[in-house]
């Protein structure tokens, strides 16, 4: 396929691989946001390429890893009444939460639907005007301006019928909280692509600066991700700190503009809880005062929701890269895709579920 | 969900209050909505997010990341030093043909 198979000639991954090799003289340490960015490199086998000195360090870019188990439980409520049709990104379904999961509603005759675009949860919602259709909205800024445009949709329709459960996280605080904390490792961010084409690349400028941190905007394919760390090592080994575009065919520095003006419009910036992390000051996105009559939070009443986390799972560690996943003792053996104990096991940007895919043989 | 895919924009049409386009992934079509990319022409490859378009792959700038390569294995010297354990991973990324 044009624009993935070219990034993925052996020969010039192992070039630029070698290349790396021959100029790396320290430690370093470096952080890949992405959880979809961490799945290229398992699958690739690209840390194994890389010099003893360079690790990799897998960070919280994993929507589903860390939307808040309160969250899910209140999605598990609201999808257990008669009256909603209740849908879904299909990875949502089979992240624990505190008692069951969202397929368990299912099971159970909940009407849960699993859809690949917001705006197909829009068209449920107007073809069923009897039924109360909420959607889930989570994810980070790539794709809140799908989740924003469908609420704007609604409204055009004239839907009262259409609901948003919202937990957006932002980026650029969360990496904030990994390099304010004290036992931050990460010398140096590969930033996620995809969230840098939608918000552009001056929201990083600050963070740079203020942790004097090299922050290299990549793109997702081996030979990305290569040139991603090469040019991040290489401001490393000559003292600098900058940020730098290694995905130009996707990322301008002023991001895309049309879906900026909506986000704005749509959403407002909160205090957000991460699943395994905690609390980050304006670290995400809920409905603005003009949208809230599509908040599912305050259309439906769930009650208290007290959460409960599985005791064993070390997600928290793992998406703040502190530990990797074969250092929990439940890896594999009482955790695995089929029967998850936390949410990195089951998302298709796991970390957990990564090393599980590609790293099976040697556990 | 977060992974974003490029297509070739085959088909734009107005469909009621939203632009949308078809959009062919490796001889899969798929409906995409092109609300945030006003400025995307038929032929254009684009980015793909759940259902959404979010940005226009640039040709121009598609092909810098071969010169780059060229570039680092010129400034970092002879190929000759080449690392031991290279071998197996080469193999590993041949692996992924698919
Ligand atoms: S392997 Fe399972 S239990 Fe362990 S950290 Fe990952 S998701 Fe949690």
């Amino acid at each position: 396929m044009k624009y993935l198979s070219e990034y993925r000639q052996p020969e010039a991954v192992q070039r630029c691989a070698a290349a790396i090799h021959r100029r790396v003289t320290r430690p370093w340490n470096l952080m890949e946001i992405c959880g979809g960015q961490t799945h290229t490199i398992m699958r690739f086998g690209l840390d194994a390429m890389l010099p003893a000195q360079v690790r990799m360090i897998h960070g919280p870019g994993c929507p589903v890893c860390v939307t808040p188990v309160e969250m899910l439980d209140k999605a598990i409520r609201i999808a257990s009444f008669p009256e909603v049709i209740f849908c879904s990104y299909g990875d949502m379904l089979r992240v624990p939460g505190s008692e069951r999961d969202l397929l368990a509603v299912k099971a159970a005759g909940g009407d849960v639907r699993v859809v690949y675009s917001p705006l197909d949860a829009v068209q449920l919602a107007e073809r069923h005007p009897e039924r109360q259709v909420v959607f889930f909205a989570i994810g980070f800024e790539t794709t809140a301006p799908a989740n924003a445009m469908a609420v704007l949709h609604a409204e055009r329709l004239g839907l009262a019928n259409f609901f948003c459960l919202v937990s957006h996280v932002l980026v650029p605080p969360a990496m904030q909280a990994v390099l304010s904390s004290p036992r931050n490792l990460v010398h140096g961010f590969l930033a996620a692509g995809h969230v840098c084409a939608v918000m552009g690349t001056r929201q990083y400028e600050p963070i740079v600066r203020q942790f004097h941190t090299p922050v290299v905007v990549t793109g997702f394919e081996p030979l990305d991700l290569l040139q991603g760390i090469s040019m991040c090592l290489a401001q490393l080994e000559q003292g600098r700190a900058e940020l730098e575009i290694q995905y130009r065919r996707v990322v301008r520095p002023e991001g895309n503009r049309v879906a900026q003006e909506q986000l704005q419009r749509v959403f407002t910036t909160v205090t957000r809880k991460w699943r395994g992390i905690g609390e980050i000051p304006a670290s995400g996105w809920a409905l603005s005062e003009a949208y809230a009559r599509f908040d599912a939070e305050q259309r439906f009443d769930v009650g208290d929701v007290v959460a409960d986390e599985s005791p064993e799972c070390l997600a928290g560690e793992v998406l703040q890269g502190h530990r990797k996943p074969l250092e929990c003792a439940a890896f594999g053996t009482r955790c695995t895709p089929e029967h998850p104990l936390g949410a990195p096991m089951v998302s298709g940007e796991g970390a957990c579920a990564a090393y599980y895919r590609y790293r099976r043989q040697s556990v | 969900m977060c992974l974003g895919i490029p297509g070739k924009l085959v088909e734009l049409r107005q469909q009621g209050e939203l632009v949308m386009g078809k959009v062919e992934f490796g001889g899969i079509l798929k409906e995409v909505c092109m609300a945030y990319l006003p400025e995307a022409e038929v032929g254009d490859y684009v980015l793909v997010h759940v259902g959404f378009a979010i940005s226009r792959i640039d040709e121009s700038e598609a092909a810098e990341i071969f010169e780059y390569v060229e570039q680092i294995e010129q400034m970092s010297g002879e190929a000759d030093d080449e690392p031991p354990g290279l071998r197996t991973a080469e193999t590993q990324a041949e692996g992924q043909g698919s």
